[in-house]
């Protein structure tokens, strides 16, 4: 009884399977060529998994993101370059989809926020500077 | 200066609860729209998806009247749930044409056989290339498309009872 309950369990297929499908051909095998596996994966750490939508397609067990995977090392194979591969899924998806920013005006105060601060940091260390010297 | 400047941590503190709170009571908007809205159709030439019924290229929903491309799968519960409004949609005079996504031909036919089949073209896209060029986040998904072949609005998720009417309205404002 035992092992046919086990034998039961291991051929019941999981409720939440998502697809019948298998994986696409390269959505978890790297490509051959290491330099252009280490360009396929830094893009992919950086684009949004549409289903888990706070994960980058490189942590993603969804099979959108799976097929996204595969997508990618496929087109960088075929010599297309990371940033115009970006460039095609922002068309599609937005800004939303990547997690580099861009330099759109809206993140304009995103890049000056370091400056800002470091000159704030410098003004209340002149003060300081000055009080000590008075002192 | 330094009288009110006292007060700043305070004004930051309160100015940190109030945006937190304004999160709280207005939940981040999930759902991502496709940015090709209003754009012409990815060009794309799938292959049959179901026995009974032809395979889907692009070209043929340039077809000089509005049609309703509707994104879907065998495996999805969502999807089986909208089939009952497919159907009213059909039966108004509407041509639905269909693209089933990771899917395989067996599962498709029982998948039909069991809701019914309002389609009169699928073409299946086992690898979601083609749902990925549409900017289509997900199954169901379902793209007015107006006669010259551009997407004229993309409705996320199933089609409920009450969301016919608003459909049927975004066809005759495509045409």
């Amino acid at each position: 009884m035992k092992y046919l309950v086990l034998l039961f369990a291991l051929i019941a297929a999981p409720l939440s399977a998502q697809t019948a499908l298998p994986p696409a051909p390269y959505a978890n095998q790297q490509i051959a060529d290491p330099a252009l596996e280490r360009k396929a994966k830094a893009l992919m750490e950086t684009i949004r998994c549409l289903t888990c939508q706070s994960q980058s397609i490189a942590d993603s067990n969804a099979s959108m993101a799976g097929d996204m995977r595969s997508q990618i090392r496929e087109r960088i194979m075929a010599g297309e370059q990371p940033e115009a591969i970006r460039a095609w899924l922002i068309t599609r998806y937005g800004d939303w989809v990547s997690y580099e920013p861009t330099a759109a005006p809206i993140l304009w105060p995103l890049w000056a926020a370091p400056l800002v601060l470091l000159g704030l940091g410098l003004l209340l260390l002149r003060g300081r500077i000055k009080r000590k010297g008075r002192a | 200066m330094r009288k009110w400047l006292i007060w700043l941590p305070l004004v930051l503190f309160l100015g940190f609860i109030a945006l937190f709170a304004s999160g709280l009571f207005q939940p981040d908007d999930r759902i991502i729209h496709s940015r090709l809205v209003g754009q012409p159709l990815p060009a794309f030439n799938l292959p049959a998806a179901a026995s009974d019924r032809p395979p889907l290229a692009s070209s043929q929903l340039a077809a000089g009247q509005p049609r309703l491309l509707n994104i879907f799968a065998s495996w999805c519960v969502p999807c089986a749930a909208e089939a009952p409004q497919l159907e009213a949609l059909r039966a108004a005079g509407v041509p639905i044409d269909a693209i089933a996504i990771r899917d395989a031909r067996a599962d498709v036919d029982a998948f039909l056989q069991r809701n019914g089949n309002p389609y009169a073209r699928i073409g299946l896209d086992a690898r979601s290339e083609v749902q990925i060029a549409l900017g289509s986040s997900g199954v169901p998904e379902t793209f007015v498309i107006d006669g010259k072949g551009r997407i004229a609005y993309q409705h996320i998720g199933e089609i409920r009872a009450d969301d016919v009417p608003m459909i049927l309205d975004r066809l005759r404002s495509a045409q």
